[in-house]
């Protein structure tokens, strides 16, 4: 699989989105670079307004353009620029080949049609194109198909922990609670089996137990199905137990990346730094966590340089004169940041 | 400072074509105390009945049995004025600092509001709550020039500033902090947390701190009880329950709950 | 998002110039404006630019009947040898601020009646909105018809008895808005601090529902001027020789197809005036309520 021939899941290069508002026109993303492979969980993190849902909603070109416009840079998907691609391949590829997940359960259901009727019509759709989603033969008759795919339906409401599975099947949205009905939205993009699943903040309106239940399942569904998953998400807890990398965002830029173990042991940029220093860990005595002053910079007429520069308290006048380059730590570890340089220069 | 005495709240079922739906009970047999000068977390999921105990303690809902005891007094046995008075003396800050303040107001009259409302009891003139305006704002970390601006014109984590300006207007001796950070980012998080601290100390201040979020509670809270389909399942020192969970629930929690520092011992 | 860095700008100021910012992305909604300026313009200075004014108190001139639209009368002349021009400019004032009175009315009773609907609830709302109910199942142009024929003939009792028709639809509105709002965090935080159902109302609800209620009192003027027209027409309403725009067009009637221009102008006005205030309505609600748009 990992031969030099194939592309990797998802290669994202010198992407650049601006978004035109009354106010002018905003360098919402600026640059980014990331590339998720099959079995690989890259959590993306930074605070409100950073870029992050943007990034996830540019893969399935979710993003109206305009007021969006993509200035440069491409999205490849198994070696394909999605950019590029025609609305109806991209409708081809969204939900089968790349599923997404949101954060309000609330609107994505249809009201009217019953919870199984609505995993039942995905897992059919899904089985036509691959049939062992539903293991059965391509030849099947259709009344066997439903009966796989109504089955299938309760083991993947089963699975994101919905008690009484099979009778839930026959309820409305109405009738479920809305921790509930996001699970069943995160059911209805696993059911295909996506190779890329793009998660944007899937566990946040969850109560802890249930959102403990669901990482473990897109974990699992990731070791057996082999996904790439992209995980939007503010809590770098969540980040620590489910995921294998991470990227932080910042401002339009990803300004650290690299494995999980790596990056939150062992944090190069400042800005992730800070973020690890407001987290209520064990042992932070009351009164001691390390709050970060200011907000995250307007984006029409953006700090000169690296835009985390105002609210570093490492920044020099070098800080401000370039946009600082990504810089390889090893193993995949990098920070954009010009300190982290001096100090590798250094040792 | 606060007791709550065997406080049970029972929604009845609402009676339709199809019949009567069950009746649901939110609270059952709760009792806590609350103690004057601490911080006490009350730490329950979605469902769990921590809504209505709060809606509760502010008598926006009245319980069915049980009785709430704010220094002593029965908040059900008082008068519509004396209940006014309480009422000045119990303030809160909620959840979404983005809905809770009214967008058609400034600064200056969402702060000054429980002044005016509580004349009687706080006597202040039309300038005087002015400068006590300010003088909040900047128990906040909020500058003077802010005071004539609206709502939308500023973030998350000042927004939640001016709501703890206002629950702090009228001098109040208890605060009930309704998951005052779970919309903010950590990094803003952080702030407010610390500023709530801070605040606490510097007037004590009680707080009822409500939350999902067993870090923050575990952060500022002394006391903490658990709350799960309206009863307490779990009560006492913070440090304690941590530690040594008595209930299943309670290990559960603390086993489910996100923790950077694993990171460092995966693997 | 606020801009930071630059001159902080109030926040007023920077809700008017966004607001300005939409509403001209929108050549419609300005032709509206100009329209509804235009009008209210005329509508306090009409009689003054009227070129024969003695003709707004009646004088005849039966020497000069039904002339046709010249350079002297640019709308021609009546059956009594008045401007044609003059009558419609002058006629302007009555049936704009009748509109105008008609919709203020209207609103007034309707916030009311809807306010006290949708904040207290239960029988007060039930019985309040089944009266309003009851008015909306008489066509409203009858029920104008029957109250101006009992109160008499004046144009005051023509504003009573529209208005009196005309409110249900905004106490509907307006319960709809405040029983939305009731729910809001931010009631709530006000009730948490002790503020009483009446502060609860006038500060906190109805201050956020005025936008959809001034975008209806601004789509409903066009409608509103129509109907004084209308019962001018019929002739309840004004009296001669008082102009206006209904009662010009009831007269000129007769006189059709012959006499066309005695009929024409009147009815140019107001569909004019009909037109300009509908696209001015659709136009503020662009601007208020952007989702709305298409």
């Amino acid at each position: 699989m990992a031969s030099q021939t194939v592309p990797p899941l998802l290669d994202i290069r010198d992407l650049h989105l601006t978004m035109k508002s009354f106010d002018g026109e905003a360098h919402v993303l600026n640059g980014i670079d990331l590339t998720v492979n099959r079995g690989e969980i890259w959590g993306l993190v930074g605070e409100t307004g950073c870029g992050k849902s943007l990034t996830g909603l540019s893969i399935s070109r979710l993003v109206s353009t305009p007021p969006a416009r993509y200035a440069r840079g491409e999205i490849r998907f198994e070696g394909e620029d999605v950019l590029k691609l025609s609305e109806s391949a991209m409708q081809r590829l969204r939900g089968r080949h790349i599923g997404m997940i949101f954060q309000d359960p609330t609107t994505n259901l249809n009201p009217s049609f019953r919870i199984g009727e609505q995993l039942v019509d995905v897992a059919l759709a899904a089985g036509r194109h691959s049939p062992e989603i539903l293991g059965l033969e391509a030849r099947a008759s259709s009344s066997a198909r439903r009966m796989a795919a109504r089955a299938l339906a309760e083991t993947m409401l089963d699975k994101v922990g919905i008690p009484n599975a099979a009778q839930r099947l026959d309820d409305y949205p109405h009738q479920f609670s809305g921790g509930m009905r996001q699970r069943v939205l995160i059911a209805m993009a696993l059911i295909g089996r996506p190779a890329l699943l793009v998660a944007d903040e899937p566990t946040t309106a969850l109560d802890v137990s249930v959102q403990a239940q669901v990482l473990r399942l897109l974990t699992g569904m990731v070791q057996e199905y082999a996904m790439g998953v992209l995980l939007i998400t503010h809590n770098l807890g969540v980040v620590a137990e489910t995921c294998s990398h991470v990227a932080v965002m910042y401002a339009g830029n990803i300004v650290e990346r690299g494995p999980v173990a790596s990056v939150l042991a062992a944090p190069a940029h400042p800005y992730t730094t800070a973020l690890l220093a407001a987290i209520p860990t064990r042992g932070v005595k009351r009164g001691d966590l390390k709050g970060l002053a200011g907000t995250v910079p307007n984006l029409i007429q953006p700090p000169p340089g690296c835009r985390f520069a105002p609210r570093c308290a490492l920044a020099g006048p070098d800080c401000r004169a370039d946009v600082p380059p990504m810089i390889e730590l090893g193993a995949g570890h990098g920070a954009a940041c010009l300190r982290v340089a001096s100090q590798t220069e250094a040792a | 400072m606060l007791e709550i005495e065997n406080v049970s709240k029972v929604f009845p079922g609402r009676r339709s074509l199809f019949g009567k739906s069950e009746p649901v009970v939110a609270l059952d047999q709760v009792s806590l105390s609350v103690r004057k000068g601490g911080c006490f977390g009350l730490v329950g999921e979605s469902g769990s009945g921590k809504t209505t105990l709060t809606r509760s303690i502010l008598r926006l809902d009245v319980p069915t049995s049980g009785r709430i005891l704010f220094e002593g007094q029965d908040l059900a046995s008082l008068s519509p004025a004396a209940l006014r008075h309480i009422r000045a003396r119990i303030q809160i800050v909620f959840q979404d600092p983005y809905a809770s303040l009214n967008p058609r107001m400034s600064v200056h009259d969402i702060v000054a509001e429980p002044l005016v409302i509580h004349r009687d009891v706080m006597g202040l003139d039309n300038r005087q709550r002015t400068d006590r305006a300010v003088e909040l704002l900047a128990l906040v970390g909020l500058g003077a020039q802010h005071l004539h601006r609206y709502p939308h014109e500023f973030s998350g984590g000042q927004r939640q500033r001016i709501g703890i300006a206002r629950a702090l207007a009228t001098n109040p001796d208890l605060i009930l902090l309704d998951e005052p950070t779970s919309a903010l980012d950590v990094s803003v998080q952080a702030q407010v947390l610390n500023l709530l601290i801070d605040l606490q100390d510097r007037l004590s201040l009680t707080y009822l701190f409500i939350s999902h979020d067993l870090g923050v509670i575990r952060y500022v809270c002394d006391e903490i009880a658990l709350i799960w389909r309206g009863k307490i399942v779990e009560k006492g020192q913070t440090a304690a329950v941590f530690d040594n969970p008595a209930s299943e629930y309670a290990r559960m929690l603390i086993a489910a709950m996100p923790e950077v520092r694993s990171a460092a011992t995966r693997e | 998002m606020n801009a930071q860095g630059s001159v902080p700008e109030s926040a007023r100021r920077y809700a008017l110039r966004r607001a300005l910012f939409r509403f001209s992305q929108s050549g419609l909604s300005l032709v509206g404006l100009a329209l509804v300026v235009t009008l209210l313009m005329i509508a306090v200075f009409g009689p003054s630019l009227a070129p024969y004014p003695e003709h707004l108190g009646g004088a005849v001139n039966t020497a000069a009947r039904f002339r046709p639209p010249s350079l002297a009368h640019p709308f021609g002349t009546n059956e009594l040898g008045q401007d044609v021009f003059s009558l419609v400019l002058g006629g302007t004032r009555v049936s704009v601020l009748a509109g105008l009175a008609v919709v203020m009315l209207g609103t007034l009773i309707g916030t009311v009646v809807g306010a006290i609907a949708g904040y207290a609830g239960g029988w007060t709302d039930e019985i309040l909105m089944r009266i309003s109910d009851l008015k909306l199942t008489v066509p409203g142009l009858i029920l104008a018809m029957a109250v101006a024929a009992a109160l008499g003939p004046g144009i005051l009792n023509m504003v009573i008895a529209i208005a009196l028709s005309w409110w249900p639809g905004y106490a509907r509105l307006v319960r709809g808005e405040v029983m939305a709002k009731k729910e809001e965090l931010f009631v709530t935080a006000a009730r948490a601090i002790g503020a009483g159902p009446g502060r609860i109302l006038f500060r906190h609800i109805l201050p956020n529902i005025l936008t959809p209620v001034i975008v209806k009192m601004s789509l409903d003027m066009g409608f509103a001027i129509l109907t004084v027209a209308s019962l001018g027409f019929i002739g309840i309403g004004v009296k001669p020789p008082t102009p206006e725009w209904g009662s010009l067009l009831s007269v000129a009637r007769g006189y059709m197809p012959d006499y066309w221009w005695t009929a024409i102008f009147p009815g140019l006005a107001i569909f004019t005036a009909v037109f300009g205030f509908n696209l001015l309505g659709d136009g503020l609600r662009d601007v208020f309520d952007p989702k709305a748009r298409r």
